[in-house]
């Protein structure tokens, strides 16, 4: 049977256009876009999908989350992690392998894809780590690595400090055509810090991490990339700093790619006063400056993929002392609205958003998805880009709570989310926003 | 008589220039019962104060806990050892369990910047913060305006220099806050690695050269040094940094004649401070201690009272 999306505006991410079309829907794939108003129904049954006013996305893909399965089932596990993606209108999610134990050999890839197909929810796309048990000395296999499902590498929290080793991985992740995602941080620099180092830290008496830490990494690895002409993806980018670096690195014509996120375009350093760990993650929340840099970098395309570095904690980790709480926030159904919020805002356009969100992270990891075309695989997102609602602790469906969003006025919500052509998540009539 | 409208008193930021005035105050009238023959009033009979000490301290917490006793209440002292934080309890859990016993204040010291913000939104008793990480010390400032106003006979229109590692000190943070809102000028000087990020933002001068930071200056408060944070050395050497910040009398001939020199304590002589300076007749330092107990008994006094006649949201 097939369906048939009707009355939408159907993004094409690869021209960036929008348009008045409607999807025809046959098995897993799309059959046919055509023009709204020209398809006539034949003899078969039809199931109609009805979108006016709203868009009809390709599925959005968030190429940084953390799943916490194996090891951490009680702060998120990989079904509850996809349900809360396919909420958020993701239909693909790459998880990082910081997991207990790491991803770092197929035994786990493999106990990653299978618990994917057993939540038969989001696509889930395994992220290995460069190095074994993420310690930043031994290449990880990544032949096998690759072989079992994995789609590229990061030790994502634990940078590799050793600059040898990173350029080894570089070189020799680029013959499996493994994307290095590198986590910038210099450890001995932000030792002790909890916050980034400036005005507010100085105020509040927290210690601080500069810029710095972030940027001298970045550049390392920005030089390893010139060295060995091997691309490199740098993550959850937050400073000014970074944003110039990686400017400069694709004026000269590296092979550089870079993602941030949501909290770093929207919230500022003095979210942390009153000593909130909601808001405490890592690279820190800077100033307002260089929020407005990212923002920038994010419009200027210096930065290319939108990611919510997804990290559950429970309460365990997050209800103590700041300095002894964990880093990291949730954000998986908070992206998609934050994201409209800045194009509200004139930002940056709504097609280099849902680029930013879809075909972007595609490419950069080379996997399918990411636009709407005849034969391309039936992932969509339909946003009802109007709805109002607060952004409330009963809507999230991770296992865990940790965001400083919480009772923040949102517009714009998934409203249903297809993958493979099968509806996996539906706003209900209760839901808010409807 | 007035009392706190506040629950806790977590910083010096939360204080406005008339609610350290009443501290003040009232510390003075405190002051004579330390000096009576029977040292003891019974103001707070029946209340109780539990001082609650993540971190070694001697002279705060001994402080409070006579101040406590001399108001008549009882005291009960926790220090980490004796806590079951060893037993792996969270700070939170352990705060509940203190609340469920009644207090009307706890006094606590933490290694961790917030803690006792943390503490305050989850107990019903005062807070009282007796120096959280590298944050506040509020009762510290307080016993240091005391003693300047006693005397100077005034804190506006001063000029304060605080010397020594000004990013990793509570005291100092506190300081600058409280002095600044008295109306003085504050000039802070140290080695260039212990000058916060950021710290003209703060409101005050910053000189690395410690003849400089004493020059023309009434007050010059000197604060302790560590030659290890975090396993980080901030400077090279003991002996290079009594060399070059160290402060004794031939920095002091910088000073004018009448400036008076205080330290939070514990000094270490030959480094920060030079024997003959700390026990010269410009140390204020044992005056410091003596207040410190007429400030904590006028704190209690007032968090209790505002609590009492319900002054407290």
């Amino acid at each position: 049977m097939a369906t048939w999306i009707r009355n939408g505006r159907l993004a094409d991410t690869i021209t960036g256009v929008f348009e008045e079309k409607d999807l025809i829907i046959e098995g897993k794939r799309i059959e046919k876009i055509i023009p709204r108003g020209q398809f006539s129904e034949g003899g078969e049954s039809l199931d109609i999908i009805e979108a006016d006013g709203m868009l009809v996305l390709p599925g959005l893909i968030d190429m940084h989350v953390h799943l916490r399965e194996p090891g951490e089932e009680y702060k998120e596990t990989i079904q509850t992690g996809c349900l809360a993606a396919v909420a958020g209108g993701f239909t693909a999610v790459a998880c990082m392998p910081n997991t207990i134990p790491p991803n770092d050999c197929r035994s786990v890839t493999e106990f990653i894809l299978e618990q994917a197909m057993r939540a038969g929810l989001a696509r889930v796309y395994p992220i290995a780590a460069i190095t074994m048990g993420r310690k930043g000395t031994v290449m990880a296999e990544f032949g096998d690595l690759k072989a079992a499902g994995a789609v590229g590498l990061s030790d994502d929290g634990s940078p590799v400090a050793d600059s040898g080793i990173m350029r080894c991985a570089l070189e020799y992740s680029r013959y499996y055509d493994l994307k290095v995602i590198s986590h910038c941080e210099d450890l001995r620099l932000s030792e002790g810090g909890v916050m980034h180092e400036g005005e507010i830290s100085t105020r509040i008496g927290l210690p601080g991490i500069p810029s710095a830490a972030e940027e001298v990494m970045v550049h390392r690895d920005i030089c390893l990339s010139e060295l060995t002409g091997c691309p490199v993806h740098i993550a959850h980018v937050s400073s000014a700093g970074s944003v110039e670096l990686i400017r400069r690195a694709k004026d000269k014509g590296l092979p550089v790619t870079a993602e941030t996120t949501p909290h770093y375009l929207t919230l500022d350093h003095s979210s942390v006063i009153g000593y909130d760990t909601s808001a405490k993650v890592n690279p820190p929340l800077r100033t307002r400056e260089d929020v407005e840099a990212v923002r920038k970098g994010l419009a200027e395309g210096v930065i290319d993929v939108i990611v919510t570095d997804h990290a559950p904690h429970s309460s365990l980790e997050k209800e103590l002392e700041f300095d002894k709480a964990a880093s990291g926030m949730i954000g998986l159904q908070s992206a998609l609205p934050l994201v409209l919020s800045l194009v509200d805002e004139g930002c940056l356009s709504l097609s280099r958003a849902v680029q930013k969100m879809t075909i972007a992270p595609a490419r950069v990891l080379g996997v399918e998805g990411g636009h709407l075309r005849e034969g391309s695989p039936a992932d969509v997102t339909i946003v009802d880009t109007d709805a109002r609602y607060v952004f409330s602790r009963d809507m999230i469906l991770s296992k865990s709570r940790n965001t400083p969003f919480l009772g923040r006025e949102m517009k714009g919500i998934a409203h249903l989310t297809m993958i493979g052509g099968r509806v996996v998540w539906q706003r209900k009539a209760s839901h808010p926003g409807s | 008589m007035n009392f706190l409208s506040q629950k806790d008193l977590l910083g010096m930021g939360q204080l406005s220039r008339e609610t350290i005035n009443l501290i003040l105050d009232t510390a003075e009238s405190f002051k004579e019962v330390s000096s009576r023959d029977i040292k003891k009033v019974p103001t707070l009979r029946g209340k109780s104060v539990i001082n609650f000490f993540y971190e070694p301290s001697t002279r705060t917490r001994t402080s409070f806990e006579v101040a406590a006793k001399r108001l008549s209440a009882d005291t009960v002292s926790l220090s980490v050892s004796t806590s079951s934080m060893v037993k792996g309890e969270t700070l939170i859990d352990t705060a509940k369990n203190l609340q469920a016993m009644n207090p009307d204040i706890i006094v606590i010291r933490h290694s961790s910047t917030g803690a006792p913000h943390l503490i305050a939104r989850h107990v019903r008793a005062g807070i009282v913060n007796a120096g959280d990480g590298i944050n506040e010390h509020p009762s510290q400032a307080l016993l240091d305006l005391f003693t300047i106003r006693e005397k100077k006979g005034r804190i506006d229109g001063l000029k304060i220099a605080i010397i020594g590692d000004i990013s990793h000190s509570r005291v100092a943070r506190s300081d600058i806050i409280g002095f600044r809102k008295m109306g003085a000028e504050v000039t802070i000087s140290g080695p260039p690695t212990m000058i916060p990020s950021r710290a003209e933002t703060l409101g005050v001068t910053v000189t690395c050269d410690p003849r400089d930071a004493v020059r023309d200056k009434d007050v010059i408060i000197v604060l302790r040094i560590q030659l290890e944070r975090q396993g980080k050395s901030l400077f090279p050497s003991l002996r290079e940094y009594a060399s070059y910040f160290g402060i004794n009398n031939d920095v002091l001939a910088y000073a004018p004649k009448d400036a008076i020199i205080m330290h939070p304590g514990p000094i270490n002589r030959g480094v920060e401070l030079s024997s003959e300076v700390a026990d010269g007749p410009r140390s204020m330092i044992l005056d410091q201690v003596a207040n410190g107990v007429a400030v904590r008994m006028a704190i209690l006094y007032l968090l209790i009272g505002g609590l009492r006649v319900g002054n407290v949201d």
